[in-house]
């Protein structure tokens, strides 16, 4: 196997890059790939709660990159699905604890074994981001549909460019489709026009979302919440599957706007 | 009065087409690191580099950013004088 390292982030925080790590390693997993999760928001991780793994915890990341165990030590194994694995964050430690290449150098030793190895990085553009996009062949920006979050997504797509780590491809997340039909939510086919990059999905508000991290059950376990179809969708994308957008809306209105992301030719390769 | 129908007919437009517009702006101010304050300042550096050799029309020319997927583009409109309307 040659892995490959997929890198979540956004330049804001709380717009849901540790929901979408989660539940595409959950989802990869279930379409038998070999998946690890790394947490690499060091010194607040959350990872672990939102997989339920959080009692499982012996070793962190910060052990296995100073030596104190080995990388095999520190992967915990979700009992619920076979083939995926966390690798959880120190949280008494700060984000300078891991350097770029210590990141590279964790994921190279993870790649012959797994077929996927996704990295939840912190917001914000300092060390932590550094951290995560190093290793990176892929990188999946988050944003919500609201001013500060698309400016902040802008910032760090440059930055993704800049690094040679592009193109970045971009994740939606809490899109209410009532509203963008009201016409007081950016539509994802303009934020796509200001962002100009790939869209690889759009993930609907859902209060599944909230219910399911309550219970450290990802949701993209659950096939009927709508969050969860559109997390699965995104993981078959990611996989390199054509897989069109789903319905957000009984009115049409939504799927028209749609209708035209895909003829401007805003999301190629979908 | 002007402000007053401003925010009247901003009152009216939907507030997802304000925050695109505003976005606009911004990305391409946080892109290019120029702000309108500099981007007048260049225009008028630009007009007096131009009007050393040849004639233009000082009030039309325009300096503005044009985006092109993620690349800015400086887009400058100079209109030049005929030659029977030069001084
Ligand atoms: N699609 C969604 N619908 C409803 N709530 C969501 C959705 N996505 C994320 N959330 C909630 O938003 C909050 C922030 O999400 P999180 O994944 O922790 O963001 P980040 O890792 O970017 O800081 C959490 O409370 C999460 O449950
Ligand atoms: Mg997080």
């Amino acid at each position: 196997m040659a892995g490959k390292v997929l890198t979540i982030t956004s330049g804001k925080g709380g717009v849901g890059k540790t929901t979408i790590t989660a539940n595409l390693g959950v989802a990869l997993a279930s379409h038998n790939q070999k998946v690890v999760c790394i947490d690499g928001d060091i010194g607040l991780r959350n990872l672990d709660v939102v997989l339920g793994l959080e009692n499982r915890i012996v070793y962190d990341i910060v052990d296995v990159v100073e030596g104190r165990c080995k990388l095999r030590q520190a992967m915990i194994r979700d009992k619920r699905i076979e083939g995926l694995f966390l690798i959880p964050a120190a949280q008494t430690r700060d984000k300078t604890a891991v350097s770029p290449s210590d990141m590279i150098r964790v994921c190279d030793e993870l790649r012959p074994d797994f077929d996927w190895i996704i990295v939840d990085s912190p917001a914000g553009i300092e060390r932590g981001f550094r951290n995560a996009i190093a290793p990176a062949d892929h990188v999946l920006v988050v944003t919500n549909p609201e001013v500060s979050a698309v400016r902040d997504a802008d910032r760090i797509i440059g930055i993704v460019e800049a690094e040679e780590k592009g193109p970045a491809r971009l994740i939606i997340n809490r899109i209410d489709p009532v509203m963008v039909e009201r016409g007081d939510m950016i539509s994802t086919e303009d934020i796509v026009e200001l962002l100009a990059i790939e869209l690889i999905g759009i993930i609907p508000e859902d209060s599944e979302v909230i219910i399911s991290t309550n219970r450290g059950m990802p949701i993209a376990l659950n096939g009927k919440s709508k969050a969860g179809q559109a997390l699965q969708n995104i993981a078959r994308r990611v996989t390199g599957e054509t897989v069109p957008f789903l319905e957000l809306s009984h009115q049409g209105g939504f799927i028209r706007q749609l209708g035209k992301i895909f003829s401007s030719g805003g999301s190629k390769n979908e | 009065m002007s402000s007053f129908i401003d925010r009247l007919t901003n009152r009216n437009r939907k507030s997802a087409n304000q925050a695109k517009d505003r976005l606009q702006l911004v990305l391409i101010h946080d892109r290019t690191n120029l702000s309108s304050v500099v981007l007048e300042t260049m225009k008028d550096e630009i007009i007096a580099v131009i009007t050393r050799h040849i004639d233009i029309e000082p009030d039309m020319v325009k300096i503005e950013i044009n985006k092109d997927g993620r690349q800015q583009r400086l887009i400058a409109d100079i209109p030049i004088l005929g030659a029977k309307r030069r001084r």
